[in-house]
């Protein structure tokens, strides 16, 4: 009996160790593999397709209290930005600071952070989940997207809202942060343009002046640092033609899972 | 001695879900380490993040040889899961249809009054890898039938507390929250559940090891099983 249980430890020891083995080998060859990519890519637009269909257009992620606020949110990415403008701006503390919403709408705007205050806001605590795997509660002020799309005048081939920002995460050239998402969450009542975190203007570490609030979706999403709104027909001419900084490392562009 | 009898003991769909879900949990559990290992800490509640109480934190992480893929890649690692996670899905839907249906749960699964009453015994002659022959092999023994309930009511609270996790299902479902206790107990569930069923996998190779790998796995490919006949004396 006893050499029967030895041997059974045996085999099964070196049957784990043979399957792991093999296991790695194969998926390591299959996750080098850009067509095999492709295979597993197809999941993401059914994650898509299901979460569309589940959530409807209007949806609202949870909502808290002042009680379940982090007493530290965590700033992660980029804890400053990095172009030689927004230096300047950071110097007058946003006073020449202009967003700019533009590309395929009737009329571009530009507005200062007073404008941009001076226009209805929206508030919500909600929590941010990173695709790390924390998660922090924060309260959010801002102007909600939709309203400034309204404002502008989205033309018929508008298809999505592209985010450029201040920060260059990357590094060197084509490190630049941007990302995109389609008008359904663009015009999404929490979706914001936030100009204050717990009550305060937005911290610098968070993305000051204006970062976007994406409710439903991963906090990669959620530009900081952004200097521009601009409504396009496709997202291919940008970066590596994957929709984000993010996106285009390998991450999914639907980042509601 | 008596000559070894066979008969028929697992249904083609059976057969076909078990390999199916073994491809799927492992490459669920490998991208989940992989997956684990880009914020190696656990948390109790709502939200969590590294100045928050955890309840767990493995600062090493999982090693290579356990993750998909082996060197650290939270994007890839996603999205093998987050694929597998639907071949694993409608695998088991296919499988709990047919089970409920075709009465293979109420049949196989449910504990007789024998058995229940037996269950130390039984225990044991397990525990000194003593398992049944002749007509008593015929059927799951008490201890096989609480396991198999006990997966078959663990994956889907698997797939639940992975759900739970995702923001755009929070605002479809936010009932799965309050029902988890909110996104990083689910979390912490998800991690738990995953080493119970790590667990029962153990559990499961030894049994298969122990009473006989050749004519077990075989009835999982063929669905032919051998019987040993009850052997007369004991010494």
């Amino acid at each position: 009996m006893s050499e029967l249980i030895r041997l059974t430890r045996r085999t099964a020891l070196l049957g784990a160790a043979g399957v792991s083995g093999l296991v790695l080998t194969g998926c390591d060859q299959l996750s080098r593999s850009s067509s095999f990519q492709r295979v597993l890519d197809t999941a993401q637009r059914l994650d898509m397709g299901a979460q569309r269909l589940l959530l409807g257009a209007d949806q609202l992620a949870p909502q808290y209290t002042q009680a379940d606020l982090s007493p530290w949110f965590k700033p992660n990415g980029s804890f400053t930005g990095t172009t030689d403008d927004y230096k300047r701006m950071l110097d007058d503390n946003f006073a020449s600071y202009r967003l700019t919403v533009g590309g395929l709408v009737r009329h571009p705007l530009s507005l200062s952070l007073d404008e941009l205050k001076a226009l209805p806001a929206r508030s919500q605590i909600t929590r941010h989940d990173c695709v790390e795997g924390w998660s922090a509660i924060g309260g959010w002020t801002g102007v909600q997207l939709g309203l400034l799309l309204k404002s502008a005048g989205l033309l018929p081939q508008a298809r999505y809202v592209v985010f450029h920002c201040a920060d260059n995460l990357g590094g060197g050239p084509g490190g630049m942060y941007y990302e995109t998402i389609d008008l359904t969450d663009a015009v999404h009542p929490q979706t914001i343009l936030a100009y204050a975190m717990n009550g305060q203007p937005l911290p610098v570490p968070h993305g000051a002046p204006l970062r976007l609030r994406l409710e439903r979706q991963l906090g990669y999403k959620m530009a900081k640092y952004v200097m521009g709104v601009e409504a396009v027909a496709s997202y291919a001419h940008l970066g590596s033609g994957r929709g984000g900084f993010w996106e285009d490392r390998g991450y999914q562009w639907y980042a509601g899972i | 001695m008596a000559r070894k009898v066979t008969f028929h003991r697992h249904s083609p769909i059976v057969r076909m879900t078990h390999w199916i879900n073994v491809v799927c949990i492992v490459v669920m559990l490998m991208s989940g380490f992989q997956i684990f290992n880009a914020h190696r800490a656990l948390y109790w509640g709502l939200k969590g993040a590294d100045a928050d109480h955890h309840w767990l934190a493995l600062p090493g992480g999982f090693p290579a040889w356990a993750t998909i893929p082996s060197w650290q890649d939270l994007a890839t690692g996603r999205t093998w899961h987050f694929a597998f996670a639907w071949i694993f899905l409608i695998n088991g839907l296919v499988y709990l249809l047919f089970g409920l249906l075709s009465g293979h749960f109420w049949r196989d699964f449910r504990p007789t009054g024998a058995q229940l009453r037996g269950i130390g015994h039984t225990l044991w002659d397990h525990l000194r890898l003593k398992f049944p022959k002749g007509e008593e092999a015929r059927h799951y023994n008490v201890l096989q039938k609480f396991a198999y309930i006990g997966i078959v009511v663990v994956l889907p609270f698997m797939l639940a507390t992975g759900l739970t996790m995702s923001p755009g299902v929070d605002a479809a479902a936010p009932w799965l929250l309050d029902l988890f206790g909110g996104r990083q107990s689910a979390r912490s569930l998800h991690f738990i559940l995953a080493w119970s069923i790590i667990a029962f996998v153990a559990i499961h190779l030894i049994a298969v090891l122990a009473a006989g790998p050749i004519n077990e796995i075989g009835s999982m490919i063929t669905g032919r099983y051998a019987i040993e006949p009850e052997e007369e004396t004991e010494a």
